[in-house]
């Protein structure tokens, strides 16, 4: 899509970078991988589902305006009783379509999931690099707070992390800076698999002669780390980052479930499967169970995506 | 030896202090104790004789040593929302916690180990193909989609057993059971089963691959020669040998069980520390956060002690390292 906008010398080489990257180690175990391919293929799918949702999504869920009660509990792909009108994956108490609702629920999930894993991924770099580079007192400190995170569930510091923000943050706020509040705690309890790694990485990277010939020329201890060291340590992450995402997504759907996460305003997957549960007993199976496979879909598809690119940037495996 | 317990106990005791520190700030600046304590109508007199009473004048670490006195003394705290010292509230609610665990923990050792097991002696079986990739799915399901599974499976559509609650409970003095009604023995059951999953496929994974690597070894083969019985190959020589693992895995996995179990306890309504840790931050009820993270540390730091040491104590290898 963008190539169009490229000069045609611009065009040939991105063009050329795909084709390359096609035709790498990588890309043949992608093309030779079905798991791979199809969950590729579902998550990229589900991701646009969720970013387009304002055009694929038949109602707006959060525009009161739209919503007619008398629509409330429609089962899926059957007329309502009253108004007469279908809705293919039935509708919740308030009228609102199942299947709008959900999509723009995953808008929020993959947000908050993405942006959680950019943060966590920031700062456990940062932190990696400087505590294998610097060493001393620097990485004693950083990996020994590492050490007593570590010693706790990523979910009970997340938690943690959420009730204090909410205590500091006033009354009024608090349903808007949520989803912040969210990410933060998330990317907070998350940070310590990426300093691990990084920081294993490059204590072996520091010692190799490329990094003592930029030390020799006098370039900056932070160049040498960000120049350097860091895109030599970028595989092991990137294949963190995968297995993060779909941990992060799992863990604001039960952040959410649990009431301590998105607020009923601007529910998530999480959010939307908690309201469900209420009608699982009243036989309104259609609230809970579409949230909960579309949930599950997009956990596993990244997860699977995830063990793929584990073994294949693995070059023992190879 | 010595000197390697000395040190992992030191180490366990200031992991407590930081994990002290963070529960004594929170308790401390997030929220005002003062407004929280007077009422509309209070007079800077007030103010200051209260906060000299409370000790909010001391140096802070003067402060943090006074709050780690009082918490060692069972004094931490009142809940903001309760107004009963969060020490009551939390002995009122361990011990459905604590059961629920324990059943947890037994239903995952007892089914991991039997499942592990069987799937290595079989290993090319149906069945044991069948559960090694039902596993799979276990692993990626999030616990609370489990317990509403669970409910929806055995409460909606059989009806079989309760899907919230304790059931009726016996105390005996300050303990509070419910194994000893039936109702209390039907309830725990779909939320040992929520909690235990994930763990029970950890531990047969585990078992599995142990079993496994194992089996392979020459002492098997000759076992196997000699003419043992096939049963007394494979539980008496094999299973025995892969048990030290298992036993560190688990020891290890107590205290995820006893953090996962806020969820389950979540979806079950089950009236633990969990849920009142739940309830807790929804309502920003500091003390009681403060006291919950302070009796999981102590329960986490304190499992991964006794393992490591137990580890020393049964692995001689470990020991003569220790010495040089």
């Amino acid at each position: 899509m963008t190539d169009t906008h490229l000069p045609p010398a611009e065009t040939a080489r991105a063009r050329s970078r795909l084709a390359m990257a096609w035709d790498s180690d990588v890309g043949w175990s992608f093309r030779r991988s079905p798991v791979a391919m199809i969950s590729a293929f579902v998550t990229i799918a589900l991701i646009l589902a969720a970013v387009l949702a304002p055009l694929f999504a038949p109602h707006d869920p959060f525009n009161p305006a739209t919503l007619n009660l008398m629509n409330g509990f429609t089962a899926p792909g059957t007329p309502n009783a009253f108004t007469g009108d279908s809705f293919l994956l039935g509708t919740d108490d308030q009228g609102r379509d199942v299947f709008s609702t959900i999509l723009y629920g995953m808008r929020i999930s993959l947000f908050v999931g993405f942006s959680a894993v950019a943060f966590a991924m920031v700062l456990g770099i940062s932190l990696g690099l400087l505590a294998g580079y610097v060493g001393g007192w620097t990485e004693t400190i950083i990996m020994r707070i590492a050490d007593v995170q570590l010693t706790f569930p990523a979910i009970l510091v997340a938690m943690l992390i959420f009730g204090v923000a909410k205590g500091i943050t006033p009354i009024e706020y608090r349903d808007e800076v949520a989803i912040w509040v969210l990410i933060i705690a998330i990317g907070l309890s998350d940070w310590v698999q990426f300093a691990r790694v990084v920081r294993g990485a490059t204590l072996v990277e520091k010692h190799k002669e490329y990094v003592q010939a930029a030390r020799l020329i006098g370039r900056s201890p932070l160049a040498i780390m960000l120049r350097h060291i860091l895109p030599n340590v970028l595989s092991p992450v990137l294949v963190i980052a995968t297995i993060s995402l779909a941990l992060a997504i799992i863990a604001e759907a039960t952040l959410s479930f649990l009431g301590v996460g998105a607020p009923p305003t601007t529910p998530s997957l999480g959010t939307l499967i908690s309201i469900g549960q209420g009608f699982l007993f009243s036989g309104e199976w259609w609230i809970l169970f579409f949230p909960a496979c579309t949930l599950l879909i997009l956990a596993l598809a990244v997860n699977l995506l995830g063990d793929w690119l584990r073994d294949a940037l693995n070059p023992r495996l190879r | 030896m010595f000197s390697y317990i000395i040190r992992r106990v030191l180490q366990s005791v200031l992991v407590l202090l930081v994990t002290g520190l963070v529960a004594f700030a929170m308790f401390r600046f997030v929220g005002d104790p003062v407004d929280s304590m007077l009422g509309q109508e209070r007079t800077m007199q007030d103010i200051e004789r209260l906060r000299e009473n409370l000790g909010l004048n001391d140096p802070f670490v003067m402060q943090y040593w006074n709050f780690l006195g009082r918490a060692l003394q069972g004094d931490l705290g009142i809940s903001y929302r309760q107004g009963r010292p969060v020490a009551e509230i939390i002995m009122e609610r361990l011990p459905a916690t604590l059961e629920l665990a324990a059943v947890s923990g037994l239903f995952a050792l007892v089914l991991g180990i039997g499942l592990g097991v069987f799937t290595a002696i079989r290993r090319d079986g149906f069945a044991a193909n069948a559960i090694m990739t039902l596993s799979l799915v276990g692993v990626s399901l999030p616990t609370f989609l489990i317990g509403i599974l669970l409910i929806y499976l055995f409460s909606v559509e059989l009806g079989w057993l309760p899907s919230f609650g304790r059931g009726e409970t016996v105390d005996l003095g300050w303990w509070t059971t419910g194994f000893l009604t039936k109702s209390g023995l039907i309830a725990i059951i779909l939320p040992s089963i929520t909690l235990g999953l994930y763990q029970m496929t950890l531990i047969m994974r585990l078992v599995r691959s142990e079993m496994l690597e194992v089996l392979r070894q020459d002492y098997i083969r000759f076992a196997r020669a000699r003419g043992l019985k096939e049963r007394t190959v494979n539980f008496r020589h094999a299973l025995k040998n892969t048990l030290v693992p298992v036993i560190t895995v688990t020891g290890l996995q107590l205290g995820s069980i006893i953090a996962f179990a806020i969820i389950t306890e979540t979806v079950f309504q089950w009236p633990g520390v969990g849920l009142l840790f739940i309830n807790a931050i929804q309502f920003v009820d500091i003390p009681v956060m403060a006291a919950y993270l302070m009796l999981i540390s102590v329960m986490f730091v304190g499992i991964n002690l006794i393992v490591d040491l137990l580890y020393v104590a049964i692995d001689p290898r470990l020991r003569t390292e220790g010495k040089s």
